[in-house]
């Protein structure tokens, strides 16, 4: 019995990890193509301007449909644009924290400049490794703690652009139930919730919102695994939800499917998600609210190239159009009118929108 | 002497000789054959990956990180093996140091005292949290007989979800920062690093020499100690062990505290070296990593050494990798295998030791021609 039981343990944790492993490989490769190619791009690009930017992803990476996607969206276009040479690294589940800035700092030891960093996490990193390279340009998405010359805060106002979708889902949920999935319960993601739920009560005060979040730190699975994001949907479907909004990564394509499944109506988030799901499932995303990151880092790499980096933080808020609600597919335009009234209320500070 | 394949899976056999060096070897050779195979069917340059790792893993920065990488595990590592030497598998190693690293982090954040003082608080602290939390397992386990497989697993979860609610409770915001995490702890409850490899400024974690007190500690506790004596034996047979008098209820619960005190330190290093903040960057999975090492290293402190340095150096180099467009993961692949590979090969040598005997037993046995006449006839 024993024999089996340690047989079968040992057997079933090596093939898993194996089995995770190969499909991580896999889809890593579907996005290996482009970038492998990228130096022969770059070379061949007339108006190369020489700089060779480097960008490390958060978890999830190029392929998520969502944040990291968005991110690479913006270095796509300063590549195409630019002629600006790039490479990108990615970050692992459950790495050290060493992990992030050796990988920062073999990107700024191996002549990038710009260096970008996708996400809060690499705070902490980006400070330590600025300081050591005080002659490269650091650039950090969603975090304003790390200070330095050379290092610009790229942060956004994520509830209010929640709070459009959150009125979105409002106006569009025809059982007055809404739900609100969240990747990994942190304060970032829980200023989506705030603005959510401010917006949908902002439309029908006594609306039903049910909220969950798919993993508790430090297990930041929760914004790569849409098994996670499936289930906790579907619950909310069962319940009595009609429409969910997702700000969970990776895991968002689950709400997708559960969505689908129901017969329900899903809200995208960080990218235009009608346009970048699955496309079997992208007909039940209705809008998705834009974090701009493909925005903030184009500007950045623009702002490199002209010789205009600002350090310190800059906010991408509704003002700014660094958030905004998505249209694509015309599920809202019903309701454009009364999205764009609170969205000029908000801009204009009629509105403020709480951040928890 | 027949020996079960969990014996000789743990390690509790030994082998002898050339085949006990050999099947390691020979296990991460076949790891580095299959890995060349994955990465030529995804069209990688297969020497190139492996010079570039090597190059890049051997510069005097990686080692410093395989040395703290290696320190993590190596805890982690023996926390586990110390319940697979009893027959006790501690899944919950996971959970009983990242609540600890929380617990010991909040205490040392909120209190001051003069430095030798401040970090051995920390440290007792962890190790009483991580004791705490594995002996409920054991406790379930020697009186209500509840599998501690089930059980650890089962508070993993739970340690999630009350680490996630304390860190609510306990954390202060990071100003502008979307992280969140306890107060730092001051300058007298840091490890100070030693800069053990020339070359290089950055510092090996302080509590190295922790590992290394730990795992000689492990080997002595295990060989040189009755209670060693008796925890080997009730991992060998739990009936032989309760006829010869070993209470073997008071072992689960014992072996499941020292485990699980020992997961409280896997925390640390980092904690009181470079973090000194419990936040929500702070490292989780390092228990199933331990689980791996401690196979590779079939539970002894010298080869799960060597088991942790080779994560450690894997782990360092596969950061070149995406540099260099290939996927990282395939390191992921290669110590899967190698630890599927040892398994097998360690199975083999076993095999092949027991023929080798046999055979040379058997042409003794012929050679020494016509004295033993009757044994021969009785088999």
């Amino acid at each position: 019995m024993l024999r089996n039981r340690f047989g079968k343990v040992v057997a079933g944790a090596a093939t898993g990890a194996m089995l995770l492993a190969a499909a991580a490989c896999g889809g890593g490769d579907t996005t290996e193509g482009a970038p492998s190619a990228a130096p022969t791009d770059a070379a061949s690009a007339p108006a190369a301007s020489g700089a060779k930017v480097g960008l490390a992803y958060d978890i999830g990476g190029r392929g998520d449909q969502s944040f990291n996607d968005s991110a690479a969206a913006g270095l796509d276009k300063a590549k195409a644009e630019l002629g600006v040479e790039v490479n990108e690294l990615e970050a692992g589940n459950g790495e050290a924290e060493s992990a992030k800035e050796e990988r920062l700092r073999l990107l700024a030891s191996g002549g990038f400049n710009p260096v970008i960093a996708v996400g809060f996490a690499y705070s902490a990193s980006v400070a330590k490794v600025a300081a050591e390279f005080p002659d490269t340009k650091f650039a950090i998405v969603d975090d304003d703690a790390a200070k330095g010359a050379n290092i610009s805060n790229l942060v956004f106002a994520e509830e209010q652009g929640s709070f459009l979708v959150g009125a979105a889902a409002a106006l569009k949920s025809t059982k007055g139930d809404v739900g609100f999935v969240g990747g990994v319960e942190v304060p970032l993601i829980k200023k989506f919730q705030a603005g959510f739920e401010a917006g949908a009560k902002a439309v029908k005060p006594d609306i039903k919102i049910q909220s969950k979040y798919l993993t508790q730190p430090p297990d930041f699975s929760g914004f790569g695994d849409p098994a996670k994001g499936k289930t906790a949907a579907e619950g909310m479907f069962d319940a009595g939800a009609d429409v969910v909004y997702q700000a969970a990564g990776g895991s968002g394509a689950g709400v997708f499917e559960a969505a689908k499944a129901a017969g329900g109506m899903a809200i995208g988030v960080d990218s235009d998600q009608a346009k970048t799901a699955d496309p079997t499932v992208a007909d039940v995303i209705i809008t998705s609210m834009l974090k701009k990151v493909d925005v903030a880092v184009f500007d950045f790499i623009k702002s490199f190239t002209s010789g205009s980096v600002a350090a310190g933080p800059k906010v991408y808020d509704l003002a700014a159009g660094g958030v905004d609600y998505s249209t694509t597919g015309g599920k809202v335009d019903d309701i454009k009118t009364k999205l764009d009234e609170y969205k000029a209320k908000i801009a204009s500070g009629e509105i403020t929108v709480p951040k928890e | 002497m027949t020996s079960s394949f969990t014996d000789r899976l743990l390690g509790r056999v030994k082998l002898t000789g050339w085949v006990s060096l050999a099947a390691p070897l020979l296990a991460i050779l076949f790891a580095a054959v299959v890995t060349s195979i994955v990465l030529s069917l995804t069209g990688n340059p297969v020497l190139d990956t492996f010079v570039t790792m090597v190059d890049y893993g051997s510069q005097p920065r990686s080692l410093v990180l395989i040395l703290n990488y290696a320190t993590t595990y190596y805890l982690s590592a023996l926390a586990v093996a110390l319940g697979f030497r009893m027959n006790l598998f501690n899944i919950g190693v996971d959970g009983q140091y990242r609540l600890a690293g929380l617990v010991a982090a909040a205490v040392g954040g909120a209190v001051t005292l003069p430095a030798p003082f401040h970090p051995i608080l920390i440290i007792l602290v962890a190790m009483l949290v991580g004791a705490a939390w594995a002996g409920i397992a054991g406790i379930l386990k020697a009186t209500r007989g509840v599998s501690e497989v089930i059980s650890t697993i089962m508070l993993n979860t739970i340690a999630t979800g009350l680490g996630a609610y304390l860190l609510a409770e306990w954390a202060v915001p990071i100003a502008g920062g979307n992280n969140i995490g306890t107060t730092p702890i001051a300058a007298s409850g840091h490890v100070p690093g030693v800069a053990l490899v020339p070359g290089s400024s950055l510092k090996v974690f302080g509590l190295i020499f922790l590992a290394v007190a730990v795992g000689i500690g492990f080997h002595v506790l295990l060989n040189k100690t009755r209670f060693g004596f008796d925890l080997r034996a009730t991992g060998r047979s739990e009936q032989a062990a309760v006829a010869s008098g070993v209470n073997v209820k008071r072992m689960v619960v014992y072996a499941m505290l020292i485990s699980g005190g020992m997961a409280g330190l896997i925390g640390m290093p980092q904690l009181l070296g470079e973090a000194y903040s419990y936040s929500l960057n702070f490292q989780a999975g390092l228990g199933f990593t331990g689980i791996a090492i401690a196979l590779l290293g079939r539970n002894n402190p010298v080869g799960i050494a060597f088991g942790a340095l080779l994560w450690g150096f894997l782990d360092v180099s596969s950061n070149i990798l995406d540099l260099h467009k290939i996927s990282p993961e395939i390191v992921t692949i290669m110590q899967g295998v190698i630890v599927l590979s040892v398994v097998i090969a360690y199975e083999l040598a076993h095999r092949y030791s027991v023929v080798a005997e046999q055979k040379r037993v058997s042409r003794e046995l012929a050679g020494a021609a016509p004295t033993p006449e009757k044994e021969g006839a009785a088999a």
